[in-house]
């Protein structure tokens, strides 16, 4: 009886939590992210409310190596999107260790100006597993400060080696953040990080071998189109992000990029595909974790791995019985 | 397939002063014991701190004072968190702070203060402790 009305009491709180969020409430919009990086089920219900409140914010990412300068560069872009007076939602990520789960996340230091304006909201990510260079949950909180209102959210990925590019199916923008002196030309022809591109940016450009780097690029980006047609060719872009050098030109360019994407019909091409993709993965954890539960629940799942190791089974036809049985062939 | 709750600490550095090794020691030993450090860095404003604290969604504030501003800062950090309802967020304090300060600090709201020569163990020890007892 007791817990039962606690329940109730903690599902009226939360009911609270989505509407707080809409309404603008910055503590609603913190903890709800909370829930969400913790993966609590609850969570979803907020989720879906929120949800016919999003799709307004224009989506920017920004990924690259360890120390290119992507935090500070966050920090300069936001400052000017602040003096054209637009809402901005920053999501940090850093990694979490694989061998104690925790994490230091240090994005916030290079955000100093950014951080004293109550306007922009920052949040720090650990990527608690994950292994694309953002969190698993980084969308959903992209989508709770989309529906609270933020004309811009910002994605920092981890610093990236060749191969996250998770950022490219989750951002409208994708720049790709490069510092002189970190490899030769075959490192800028390889595939991975260099191939999401809508923006290349080279900061720290007042660094000796900026402007072969800048060249190098230019001969990727020369090369892309030669060998596939496309509609849009990524500029190539230099800056100097903590002297504040370049961040205006890099600013028109990105809404260059946006109103390419609106114009051209392929935001919303890129957003159904997206919804696609992410409607595709909720399903199959949902299926997953509901059948899970029954299989687990039972205990006979340990009875069966005793029969495998003891090879009495194979774990092939065994998986295809335990699917038969869930779902069995239709007549 | 819930994902764990992990515990959430800001440190921070109020004031002027650059002696941040200690802050930097703690952010480690803190991710070391599993937890998600945000590490804000030097000179921070109370303001910036809670203003940090709020959207991080903290269980932790951690504040290294070694200029003798402690008196000051420590409870305006605490103050500002209950003007914007953070009131069940932790505040724990270091540095150079002297004894006779520390009761004043504490009636203020500071948890606790952790002088020089403390076990980082302990430190770890008495976080996991409170907050999982809220």
């Amino acid at each position: 009886m007791d817990t039962k009305s606690r329940d109730l009491d903690i599902s009226l709180i939360m009911e609270d939590l989505a509407a707080e969020v809409l309404q603008g409430s910055v503590r609603a919009m913190a903890r709800l992210i909370t829930l969400v990086e913790n993966e609590d089920q609850r969570a979803f219900e907020f989720l879906g409310s929120i949800y016919p409140h999003t799709g307004r914010a224009h989506v920017l990412g920004i990924t690259g190596s360890p120390g290119t300068g992507k935090s500070t560069l966050t920090d300069k872009i936001t400052s000017v999107l602040r003096q054209q007076e637009k809402t901005v939602g920053v999501v940090a990520v850093d990694p979490s260790s694989p061998f104690t789960g925790g994490a230091l996340l240090g994005d916030r230091i290079r955000m100093q100006r950014a951080s004293g304006d109550p306007d922009v909201f920052i949040r720090s990510m650990a990527t608690r597993g994950n292994l694309g260079g953002l969190a698993r949950t980084t969308a959903d909180v992209i989508k709770i400060m989309d529906g609270f209102g933020k004309d811009w959210v910002i994605v920092e990925t981890v610093g990236v080696g060749q191969d996250e590019v998770e950022i490219a199916k989750t951002a409208d923008t994708t720049i790709v953040v490069l510092a002189p002196g970190l490899g030769d030309s075959i490192q800028s022809m390889k595939a991975g990080v260099m191939e999401i591109a809508d923006l290349y940016v080279i900061n720290k450009a007042d660094r000796s071998g900026a402007d072969a780097l800048v060249t190098e690029v230019r001969i990727r980006v020369e090369q892309d189109a030669q060998i596939k047609e496309a509609a849009w060719r990524a500029p190539v872009l230099k800056t100097v992000a903590v002297e504040d050098q370049g961040t205006e030109p890099l600013l028109e360019a990105i809404e260059n990029h946006r109103s390419f994407l609106e114009q051209s019909g392929r935001l919303k091409k890129v957003r159904r595909e997206k919804t696609r993709q992410e409607t595709l993965s909720l399903l199959k954890e949902e299926i997953s974790r509901n059948v899970l539960e029954k299989i687990l629940g039972k205990g006979r799942f340990d009875d069966l791995i005793e029969d495998i190791v003891a090879h009495r089974k194979d774990p092939y036809t065994s998986v295809k019985e335990i699917v038969g049985t869930i779902f069995p062939e239709e007549e | 397939m819930t994902g764990k709750k992990r515990i959430k600490v800001i440190m921070a550095k109020p004031g002027l002063d650059g002696h941040d090794r200690g802050a930097k020691l703690l952010a480690r030993v803190f991710a070391e014991a599993g937890m998600e450090v945000v590490y804000t860095g030097l000179r921070q404003t109370p303001e910036m701190i809670v203003e940090a604290a709020l959207q991080e969604d903290a269980d932790v504030v951690g504040l290294s004072s070694l200029s003798g501003v402690h008196n000051y800062f420590f409870p305006r950090v605490v103050e500002l968190l209950k003007e914007k309802g953070l009131d069940e967020v932790l505040v724990v304090g270091g540095g150079i702070i002297p004894d006779e300060d520390i009761p004043g600090l504490k009636d203020s709201g500071v948890a606790a203060i952790f002088g020089p020569g403390t076990r980082t163990e302990d430190i770890v020890e008495f976080i996991e402790e409170k907050v999982s007892r809220n």
